[in-house]
């Protein structure tokens, strides 16, 4: 009953499934991305309180929010290689890594450039600044360790179960940094509350979040195409596929 | 021959102590560096009391988080060159209730032994008296889930020559739930408040990890052995 689904999580399946989604998802990324700068930062209005200086949240709040997507994807795609022994899963998972870190060190910068006009400062120990870099860690741990090892598959299931605690950890970081602010500060920072946006706000953040998500697949794709070759480079269709 | 859970326990948390026991200099190392590390700060901030009291909670608490995890590094490392380890994986026994064992051994004779060595330390930075009860409890508390975390982080990092800075930067991040509470019940206490919010959620943590974190370390043994 499985055999169709571990024929199609096999590497050459998944490196020639992952070469046709690539193109038509950084296309449609980049489609959105477009749409949602010009009209992020062009023609919606300034806000009535931060003026201009909101617009930096077109590029903040997705790359905050992959951000986190991208560590529960890791962990998920840790376990599946974990579980059920299929390769093809901490391949996945350690092509995401990166990627995920990236996206964190996105949204620190964009969050301490924003926090400059806002708070006066480029860094504030803000719950939600704090627990991104907390995040930043934990990347930082799983790549790591995955490198530490000089079996890679040893590495694979090292990195999957470190990815695994810390996501049960996220939430409770989580909490107890915003938990340590309050108690700490109180409302000596603005609270940005979840703003309800008029919809000339909302549709290019909304883009952007959709943008930023294809091009996160997008180039999980490529990496995972590059992270199969070079697993598999052993394999006789990695060398007619290199040779051709 | 088939013993049971409880002998189990019983015998590898005596032969880790006696092992320990048998090397009273390795022991004292986390404590002196316990006291080392929180004479950095009034050296290196200023030795006025009213000050030291402010940083007292957050000083003590990073210093006993770096001083045990500082020994964490040899949970398992001893067993794991001489051979030792791989037998107790493969006596039969359930790897969860010898990796329980060890790490109880390993935090009477480094994280316990922190919390009776804190009210010293506690005074050389103007922390009440009257403070460090509650001090103790959530040091006790702390640095035991310390130990529980610190035991995932080492059964991860066993094989590997430079694993000690690993640890460090994978367990840390985990920690640091650890050193809000730690921090805020003590500073608590120093105020004279009531601490029981973060102890709560110390004992919380405490019992989460209790149950849980010896299953992750005895998988993380079984990835880095096989």
């Amino acid at each position: 009953m499985w055999t169709w689904f571990y024929r199609l999580a096999s590497p050459p399946s998944v490196y020639r499934v992952a070469g046709v989604f690539a193109p038509w998802l950084l296309l449609s990324a980049a489609v959105f991305i477009v749409y949602g700068i010009i009209d992020g930062l062009a023609f919606a209005p300034p806000d009535y309180q931060q003026g201009d200086a909101f617009r930096i949240i077109y590029v903040h709040a997705p790359a905050g929010w992959l951000s986190m997507f991208a560590y529960t994807l890791m962990a998920i795609a840790g376990a599946v290689g974990l579980i059920w022994r299929i390769k093809m899963g901490h391949a996945v998972a350690a092509a995401v890594a990166p990627v995920g870190a990236s996206f964190t060190v996105l949204g620190l910068v964009t969050g301490s450039l924003w926090g400059r006009p806002m708070w006066g400062t480029y860094w504030a120990w803000d719950p939600r600044l704090t627990s991104e870099l907390i995040l930043l860690f934990l990347y930082v741990g799983v790549i790591s360790l995955r490198a530490a090892f000089e079996d890679p598959n040893r590495g694979d299931r090292a990195a999957a179960l470190l990815a695994i605690v810390g996501v049960v950890n996220v939430p409770i970081i989580h909490y107890s940094v915003q938990w340590w602010n309050s108690l700490h500060q109180g409302a000596t920072v603005a609270k940005f509350a979840k703003p309800s946006m008029p919809g000339s706000m909302l549709w290019p953040l909304l883009a952007m979040f959709m943008g930023y998500m294809l091009f996160f697949f997008g180039v999980l794709c490529m990496r995972v195409r590059a992270e199969i070759l070079n697993r598999e480079r052993q394999a006789s269709w990695v060398r007619e596929v290199v040779r051709a | 021959m088939s013993v049971g859970a409880v002998s189990v326990l019983r015998l590898v948390l005596r032969r880790e102590l006696t092992l320990s026991f048998r090397r009273p200099g390795q022991l004292l190392q986390p404590l002196v560096f316990f006291l080392i590390v929180t004479t950095l700060f009034p050296l290196g901030l200023s030795p006025q009391l009213s000050l030291l009291r402010d940083m007292a909670p957050g000083v003590l608490w990073a210093a006993a988080l770096l001083a045990s995890l500082l020994s964490m590094d040899g949970l398992f490392k001893g067993d794991s060159e001489d051979g030792t380890l791989e037998q107790l994986v493969l006596s039969g026994q359930s790897l969860t209730l010898i990796v329980i064992a060890k790490t109880l051994a390993h935090w009477l004779v480094s994280g316990a032994a922190l919390v009776v060595v804190s009210p010293i330390v506690a005074t050389t930075l103007a922390v009440p008296v009257e403070a460090f009860p509650i001090m103790m409890l959530s040091l006790g508390l702390g640095t035991l889930t310390l130990s529980w975390l610190g035991a995932i982080g080492a059964g991860l990092t066993v094989g590997l020559r430079r694993g000690s800075v690993l640890l460090s930067l994978i367990v840390l991040p985990l920690a640091m739930p650890l050193l809000i509470f730690g921090a805020n019940a003590t500073d608590r206490a120093i105020g004279g408040e009531s601490a029981a919010g973060a102890l709560y959620f110390l004992a919380a943590l405490c019992v989460f990890t209790t149950t849980l974190a010896p299953i992750a370390a005895s998988v993380a043994l079984r990835i880095t052995l096989e």
